[in-house]
C-alpha cells in the first residue's frame, strides 16, 4: 500500500514538472509576450510597437536569456511564492489569488457540505431498490439535473429566483451579506448532486446484484444488517474517490458559474486575467489550477487503496 | 452499427458540415445541398425507434436528437426570418409586426428568436459533432497503440494524456483558444486535448482486454499486419462501450461548445448560437419580462443534452440485458 502511494506521489511530481514546463513555454511564446509587451507599455502602444522597441523591452526585463535559465529562474521564485505583479490591478499576484482563492473556497466548502449527506442518502436509496417507485423519481430527477448544462441551470434559476421571485439579486456583484452567494451555489449543487446520485446508485445497484449480498439476504440476516454492514461498504468505495475527484470539476465549473453571476472568485479571475492578458496572474492561476487537480488525483487514489481491501494487501 | 446506418449518417454529417463550414465557397449549390439529409434524418429516426423499441429511455433520446438534427438540417427551408436581419426589437412571444408572426419573441436587437435558435442549433450541432469526431480519432488511436503495442508506446501515450488530464478542462480550454485564437477550428483542438486522454484510457483498456482473446491471437498467427488487427479485427469488437461513451461525449462536447461561446471564446458573432444568444440576453435584457430571449436557448441546450443522455443510459441498460 505504502509502495502504491510512494509511485504515485513520484508519477504527480514528474506530472507537475513537465505541466509547469509546458506552462512556461506557453507563456514565453512570441504570441504571449508580445501580448504581455503590448498591456505593459500601454494600450497605445499597440499600433506602434516596434520590432526594435519590442526587442529593448526584451532586453530589459531579461527575457534574451537561454529558455532553460529563465525557467529555472522563474520556477524558483514560483517556488519561493513569488508569482510577480499583476499588470491589470497593479498588486501582488500572490495577494490576488488569496483572496480570489478565498471567495472560491467558500463557496466550494458549502458546494461539498450540501452534496455529500444528500446525494450519497439519495443514490443509496435508489440503487438499493431498482425499479421501485423511488427510485424511478430520483433517477429521472438525476437526469435532468446532470443534463442541464450549469449555463442553462444559472439562466433558469436567475429567471425563476431573481427576475421572477425576487428572493436573491442577480449578480453576485449587486449586494452583499450572504444572498448572494445563493445562486453560484444552487447552480453548482444541482449538476454536482445529480452526478453523485447517478454513481452512487450505479455502484449500490452493482453491489446489490452481487453473490454475496443474496448469500446474506439468504442466511437470513436482518436487510438493514445487509445493506448498513455488507453492502455500504463495498458501495460507497466509488462514490468516495469521486467526491474527490469533484474537487478537479468544480475548477472548471466555476469559471461559468462565476463569471454568470459575476462572482469574484477563482474562475473569474483566471477568465478575466486571460481576457485582459495579464499573464502573471493567469500563469499563476493556472499553475494553482493545475497543483490543485492532481492533488485531488492523488488523494482520490489514496482514498481507493485505504477503503478497497483488495488493493491495500496486494 | 451496420453500413446502411453508416451511409445515413455520412449522408447528413458532410452537406452539414459543408454547408455551415464552407457556405461561402459552394455559391448556388449550397441551397440545394441538404435536400436529401432531410429524408435520411427521418429513416435514421425510424431505424433507431425499430431496433430500440425494448427500452423506452433510449427512444425519448433519440426523439430528441432527432428533432434537433431535423431542425438543423431543415433551416434552410422553413419559413424562417434572416436570423441576423433586426426587425422589431423587444416583442413578446406570439406578437405579429409587419405581416411576420413572431412565435417565440424578439431579440433586443430585434431578431427573431425563433429563427435564431433553429439556425444556432445547426451551428452548435455540426461543431459538436465534428469536434467529438475528431477527439475519437485521435483517442482511439492513441488508445490502441497504447494498448495494443504497450512497452515504450503505452509509456509515452498514457504520461502525455495524464499531464493533459491534470488540466482543469476549463482552464485548458481558456489556455487553447487564448493561445491559438478564437475560431471553431480551435474549438476543435481544444476538445480534443480535453476528451481525448480520456477516450485513449477507455480504448487502452478495452484494447488490453481483447489483446489476450483467441481472434486476436489468430490474427497475429495468420501474420496480419498490426494496423490491420487494430483497425479491423479489435476496433468494431470493442464498439459497445465507444457508442456508449460516444453518445455522453456528444452531450459534453455541446455544452463545451455553448458554454465557451457564453465566454464569448469559441464560435463569433453574429451568427446566431445558443450560448452567444444567453450572454447577449444576460447583458442586455436581464428583466422577467424580457427572461424568455435567456429561456429559450437555455431549454434548447438542455433538450439536446438530455436525448445524448438518455441515448447512452438506453444502451447501456440495454448491452447490460443481453
Amino acid at each position: 500500500m505504502g509502495n502504491l502511494i510512494v509511485r504515485r506521489v513520484t508519477q504527480m511530481l514528474l506530472i507537475m514538472l513537465t505541466v509547469s514546463l509546458l506552462l512556461f513555454a506557453i507563456f514565453d511564446s512570441d504570441q504571449f509576450r508580445e501580448k504581455a509587451a503590448v498591456a505593459e507599455l500601454g494600450g497605445f502602444g499597440v499600433a506602434t510597437l516596434s520590432a526594435d522597441d519590442y526587442h529593448e523591452w526584451l532586453e530589459k526585463k531579461g527575457l534574451n536569456e537561454p529558455f532553460l535559465a529563465r525557467y529555472g529562474r522563474w520556477l524558483e521564485s514560483v517556488l519561493h511564492g513569488d508569482m510577480g505583479q499583476s499588470i491589470e490591478k497593479d498588486i501582488a499576484v500572490s495577494v490576488l489569488l488569496k483572496e480570489s482563492l478565498t471567495n472560491t473556497g467558500i463557496l466550494a466548502f458549502f458546494v461539498f457540505l450540501i452534496m455529500i449527506p444528500v446525494s450519497l442518502t439519495l443514490g443509496v436509496l435508489a440503487g438499493m431498490n431498482t425499479g421501485s417507485p423511488l427510485d424511478r423519481v430520483i433517477s429521472i430527477v438525476a437526469v435532468l439535473t446532470t443534463s442541464i448544462p450549469q449555463i442553462a441551470t444559472a439562466v433558469l434559476l436567475t429567471v425563476i429566483l431573481a427576475l421572477g421571485l425576487g428572493w436573491v439579486p442577480t449578480k453576485s456583484a449587486m449586494a452583499d451579506g450572504w444572498s448572494f452567494r445563493g445562486l453560484p451555489l444552487l447552480t453548482l449543487l444541482l449538476y454536482d448532486i445529480g452526478y453523485l446520485v447517478r454513481m452512487t446508485r450505479a455502484a449500490m445497484t452493482e453491489v446489490m446484484a452481487s453473490q454475496y449480498i443474496r448469500t446474506a439476504v439468504l442466511k437470513g440476516l436482518p436487510y438493514r444488517r445487509v445493506i448498513l454492514r455488507h453492502a455500504l461498504r463495498n458501495a460507497l468505495i466509488v462514490p468516495v474517490t469521486l467526491i474527490f475527484l469533484e474537487l478537479n470539476g468544480l475548477l472548471s465549473q466555476v469559471v461559468v458559474v462565476e463569471v454568470f453571476f459575476q462572482y469574484a472568485g477563482f474562475g473569474r479571475m483566471l477568465f478575466d486575467a486571460a481576457n485582459f492578458g495579464d499573464l502573471q496572474v493567469l500563469q499563476a492561476a493556472t499553475l494553482v489550477a493545475v497543483c490543485v487537480a492532481v492533488g485531488s488525483q492523488l488523494l482520490s487514489d489514496a482514498a481507493y487503496v485505504f477503503l478497497n481491501p483488495r488493493v491495500r494487501f496486494t | 452499427m451496420n453500413s446502411r446506418v453508416v451511409i445515413l449518417l455520412a449522408l447528413i454529417w458532410f452537406p452539414l458540415t459543408a454547408y455551415v463550414m464552407f457556405r461561402s465557397a459552394l455559391g448556388a449549390l449550397a441551397n440545394y445541398l441538404l435536400l436529401p439529409a432531410i429524408p435520411s434524418v427521418i429513416v435514421l429516426y425510424v431505424l433507431a425507434l425499430r431496433s430500440w423499441r425494448e427500452s423506452w429511455v433510449a427512444i425519448v433520446g433519440v426523439s430528441l436528437v432527432s428533432f434537433w438534427l431535423l431542425m438543423a438540417v431543415a433551416a434552410p427551408y422553413l419559413p424562417l426570418v434572416d436570423p441576423n436581419k433586426p426587425l422589431v426589437p423587444f416583442l413578446a412571444p406570439g406578437g405579429v409586426r409587419h405581416g411576420i408572426l413572431f412565435l417565440l419573441g424578439s431579440d433586443m436587437r430585434g431578431r427573431d428568436v425563433l429563427s435564431r435558435t433553429v439556425w444556432g442549433c445547426q451551428r452548435v450541432l455540426v461543431w459538436g459533432i465534428t469536434a467529438t469526431s475528431v477527439a475519437y480519432a485521435v483517442g482511439a488511436g492513441c488508445g490502441l497503440i497504447a494498448g495494443y503495442l504497450g512497452g515504450w508506446w503505452d509509456e509515452f501515450v498514457s504520461f502525455a494524456s495524464n499531464v493533459l488530464l491534470s488540466f482543469p478542462v476549463m482552464v485548458l480550454f481558456i489556455l487553447v483558444l487564448n493561445l491559438l485564437g478564437q475560431s471553431g477550428f480551435n474549438i476543435i483542438i481544444a476538445v480534443t486535448c480535453s476528451s481525448a486522454p480520456v477516450i485513449m484510457r477507455i480504448v487502452r483498456g478495452l484494447a488490453l482486454d481483447a489483446k489476450s482473446r483467441d481472434y486476436i491471437q489468430a490474427a497475429q498467427t495468420r501474420g496480419e499486419h498490426p494496423l490491420w488487427i487494430m483497425l479491423v479485427e479489435l476496433l468494431p469488437n470493442v464498439r459497445g462501450p465507444i457508442i456508449v461513451d460516444a453518445s455522453l461525449r456528444l452531450g459534453y462536447t455541446t455544452v463545451a461548445i455553448t458554454t465557451l461561446t457564453f465566454l464569448g471564446l469559441g464560435l463569433q458573432p453574429p451568427d446566431p448560437d445558443w450560448g452567444l444568444m444567453i450572454k447577449e440576453a444576460a447583458t442586455a435584457a436581464l428583466l422577467w419580462k424580457y427572461s424568455y430571449m435567456m429561456i429559450v436557448p437555455a431549454l434548447s441546450v438542455s433538450s439536446l443534452i438530455l436525448g445524448f443522455n438518455l441515448i447512452a443510459d438506453g444502451l447501456r441498460e440495454m448491452s447490460l440485458r443481453d
